[in-house]
């Protein structure tokens, strides 16, 4: 049936676009709402507008208020894929700054196709300065690492997180969940990994391992290593996380108590590597494993690419690098 | 020597110029305009209005050029589009009743008021090609409609059966605010409005399937159509200055009145029950679909057994959103070097360890 | 005449929000916000600019008596916020406090419920001096060790009250604390001493 396509109101679809009127009623011009072309000047500072960013704000509020609890948001759609960032993304855009510097990682690389992705989307629509290198950072957003380098007092950490809840493979409803946190109850987790001991041996979870914030609520890292856990703890910078297919933000403030969950007898433990960074020497880092042929041969190298890229440029080198 | 993989930014420039070549396909063959789409493929475009939650032909059309064809993706340009949208209130509640109607069947009664209206359908048609399609020029044109008397308004065969009492009630409208899953959190239990938003911009594969489960016995509701009606129908609004309803123009939408059984409890007497289902556009499927699975989420109001996955509003509405189902899928061609690093470093530590054993056992 | 909002709404709500989140997330240490604002009297620039920058109609905002008594103040506030005004403090997303010397008992505020303790009322007072120093003792979460701030004036039953606040946690309210120019912050998770 056509004839219901004549009631559209207006032959050109540009046409169509209501006014923008400030920001939902509230007074001051702000620029012109999402056109249909796609200038980033037609979009918002970082692109959400103003009441989104409101109410990203005022759960980022509550979310440092109550460590480790997780505030359930409105999260909006975005110009990208839910699962590759979005609540991550939602969390940066709302804390932005004219002044701020943004760095963007995945897997520790600044040069991953979503890392580039999501640092160009702030720089054309936020127009911030980016940056590669983690100590000029003020803002990094990242997916499944924890820089290498110390971060200070001056730098807030954005985590893109999947799954925010920590009990949902236990337990996949989340009116139970939402009780477990509310009591505290959180017997099943220890039964988990204890089955894992019993079982292996050991704890058998390498990847997104639970923590409890400062003595109350047991928080997912999102899928960091184990290795970047300790990072956490006592941390000088703000760790904010954003879950936007599952509306969730949390957060844990600077200087705040991050144990990953043990035993007595079976204290956490991080992954070691056998050997140094092939390319810059380091020890004690995060190693990705390259593979070099097919016959199998192997390289290590740091997982962290600012890190392996000051290393080198301050004269260490490894076994495959170059002086 | 190592090269470290570099050039990130340009291979994705790379491939999105590739992508906009390979979007237009052989330059020899004619450029779809965004009304060939719109008019043609109107069951499409209507699709991607109903998932995207947007009723912009329009721009649905051109989402569709832009992705492709590939539904999922023009959904989630026109949701992009539709998130950055002031708003500046609701409608008032469309009023179905009063449906300028293309398409209107009851499977309940074999004659009702204002008739049984055949409309455009496949319904009839034989499923062979036409290769007559093939070449281009005029179909036949389509016998005029008699005017109906009683076209002002044609009353939904539940409200007829609702004279008898033979059918629940439809709840009245209360008053109180209705939620907006776009604009809050859903949390957990939640009410009939917020499932029936969701179910609404649901995937339709997702909902017809479930919908499908529940006739074959996961959360059987023993449904009949009491009426599926597809046509236009006026959105009115009233705002704040005025006080009274202006009309802003009309949407086509399909409605999907179900009438279920119910053997009625100790308080309620034996009657029927409903199941509801809406979608912009035509789309008979998703509104029947959409219907079945409103009311298997029922069955907990109503005191039936909770047994399966159509009856269970966490998963049925955690699952139904394309987007979200596709992103998390697709999401896995991301990277996860550090996470699968992590699982190497275990599972070859827990082979060792599995060798050790065995050495200590021989 | 209604005043004027932020000249800048976008920039100006932006400061306003980074000064508040790391005062809340770093309990003790003391932010500048220069809002430029000239609202109604009695309403002070600091409390109209976190008012600016975080209320909107989805949040209810508890005015108390000395601010409730100015109909310029609900006025330009309902002009700039779109936010419904409530009398109901166990309503409020938002309660601001012009008096801090009469600020009710925290207790009448709301505290969140277990399943949601995000459901609570931000308190947000405006003092006449709030400075690093002695005062309140404060450690937990944001804070390294412990941090010392000095308030006037302290709101009636301050300390305790905080303390039996962040007793309950993780229910409860939390405070953000002004004074011209400057904001700290004073969330639940902070434990008070003396």
């Amino acid at each position: 049936m056509s004839d219901m396509r004549e009631f559209r109101p207006g032959a050109d679809p540009s046409s169509r676009l209501p006014p923008r009127s400030g920001d939902d009623g509230v007074a001051g011009a702000l620029p012109p709402q999402a056109g249909r072309g796609d200038e980033a000047s037609a979009y918002n500072f970082a692109y959400l507008d103003e009441g989104t960013k409101r109410m990203i704000r005022r759960a980022l509020l509550k979310a440092v208020a109550v460590p480790g609890y997780q505030v359930p948001f409105a999260s909006r759609e975005m110009p990208m894929p839910y699962g590759w960032g979005t609540g991550g993304v939602q969390v940066t855009a709302a804390i932005l700054g004219r002044s701020d510097v943004l760095k963007v990682i995945d897997q520790g690389a600044d040069d991953t196709t979503n890392a580039v992705s999501i640092r160009r989307f702030f720089a054309k629509t936020a127009g911030v300065a980016t940056t590669t290198h983690t100590a000029e950072a003020s803002v990094i957003q990242t997916r499944h690492r924890i820089p290498e380098r110390p971060l200070t007092e001056n730098q807030t950490l954005v985590y893109q997180v999947p799954i925010p809840e920590p009990l949902r493979f236990l337990e996949p409803r989340e009116t139970e969940t939402r009780q477990m946190h509310a009591l505290a109850e959180y017997g099943l987790m220890h039964v988990k990994l204890y089955e894992d001991i019993s079982r292996h041996g050991h704890i058998a979870t390498t990847y997104a391992y639970p923590v409890e914030v400062a003595g109350r609520y047991v928080m997912d890292p999102s899928p960091t290593p184990k290795f970047d856990n300790p990072k956490m703890d006592d941390c000088p910078a703000l760790q904010l996380f954003g879950a936007g297919r599952e509306r969730r933000i949390y957060a844990v403030p600077p200087y705040t108590k991050v144990r990953s969950l043990d035993f007595e007898d079976h204290p956490f433990r991080v992954q070691r590597f056998d050997q140094p960074c092939a390319l810059c020497a380091a020890e004690g880092v995060y190693l990705d494993e390259m593979l070099m042929d097919d016959s199998g041969r192997r390289m290590f190298i740091c997982s962290d690419t600012d890190h392996c890229e000051e290393r080198r440029a301050a004269g260490h080198v490894g076994t495959e690098g170059v002086a | 020597m190592y090269v470290a993989v570099k050039g990130g930014e340009a291979a994705i420039d790379n491939a999105h110029r590739l992508l906009a070549e390979v979007r237009r396909g052989d330059p020899a063959v004619p450029e779809l305009t965004v009304a060939q789409i719109r008019e043609q493929m109107a069951l499409l475009v209507d699709r991607v209005m109903a998932e995207g939650s947007l009723n912009d032909p329009d721009l649905a059309a051109l989402a569709l050029k832009q992705a492709r064809g590939d539904v999922v993706e023009a959904v989630f340009l026109v949701r992009a589009f539709r998130t950055t949208l002031p708003r500046f209130g609701a409608s008032v509640p469309l009023d179905t009743g009063r449906m300028t109607l293309s398409r209107r069947i009851s499977a309940t009664f074999k004659d009702l008021p204002g008739g049984q209206v055949l409309g455009p359908t496949f319904d009839y048609t034989h499923r062979l090609v036409d290769f007559a399609l093939a070449a281009e020029g005029a179909p036949e044109p389509a016998a005029e409609a008699e005017p109906r008397e009683d076209a002002a308004a044609t009353p939904r065969v539940t409200d007829l059966l609702g004279r008898d009492g033979l059918i629940e009630p439809s709840p009245p409208d209360d008053g109180s605010p209705l939620g907006d899953i776009t604009r809050e959190p859903v949390d957990f239990p939640c009410d009939r409005a917020t499932r029936l938003q969701a179910l609404a911009r649901g995937d339709e594969g997702f909902i017809l399937a479930l919908g499908y489960a529940t006739q074959r016995g996961y959360g059987r509701t023993h449904p009949f159509v009491g009426e599926v009606r597809v046509g236009t129908v006026a959105v009115e609004f009233v705002p704040e200055e005025l006080g009274f309803p202006v009309p802003l123009g009309a949407v086509q939408a399909t409605e999907c009145q179900m009438v279920n059984q119910f053997h009625g409890s100790r308080t309620v007497p034996p009657q029927f029950t409903r199941g509801y289902g809406l979608v912009f556009g035509q789309s008979e499927r998703k509104a029947m679909a959409m219907a079945l699975v409103d009311r298997a989420l029922r069955a907990g109001e109503l005191g039936e057994p909770l047994a399966s996955p159509a009856q269970d509003q966490e998963f049925v509405l955690a699952h139904c959103d394309s987007l979200q189902a596709t992103g998390f899928v697709e999401h896995l061609k991301l990277p996860h070097y550090v996470d699968f690093q992590a699982e190497l470093e275990l599972v070859r530590r827990m082979r060792a360890e599995f060798e050790d054993r065995r050495e200590v056992a021989e | 005449m209604l005043r004027a909002g932020f000249a800048d709404p976008v920039h100006d709500s932006q400061g306003v929000f980074r000064a508040v989140l790391d005062a809340l997330a770093r309990p003790g240490t003391i932010h500048a916000i220069a809002p430029r604002l000239d609202p109604p009297g009695p309403l002070t620039p600091e409390l109209a600019a976190v008012a600016l920058a975080l209320t909107d109609r989805d949040t209810a905002v508890w005015l108390d008596p000395a601010l409730a008594a100015a109909p310029e103040v609900a006025a330009y506030l309902r002009f700039h916020t779109g936010a419904p005004l409530t009398a109901d403090p166990g309503r409020a997303a938002f309660a601001l406090v012009r008096e801090a010397g009469r600020c009710p008992p925290l207790h009448t505020f709301a505290r969140g419920t277990p399943a949601y303790p995000d459901g609570s009322t931000t308190l947000v007072l405006a003092l006449d001096s709030l400075a690093p120093g002695a005062g309140l003792r404060l450690s937990g979460p944001g804070i390294r060790g412990t941090a010392d701030l000095a308030l006037a004036p302290l709101p009636p039953g301050w300390p305790a009250a905080l303390r039996e606040n962040h007793a309950g946690f993780p229910l409860g309210v939390d405070c953000l604390l002004t004074a011209p120019g400057r904001v700290a912050g004073l969330p639940r998770s902070t434990l008070v001493g003396s």
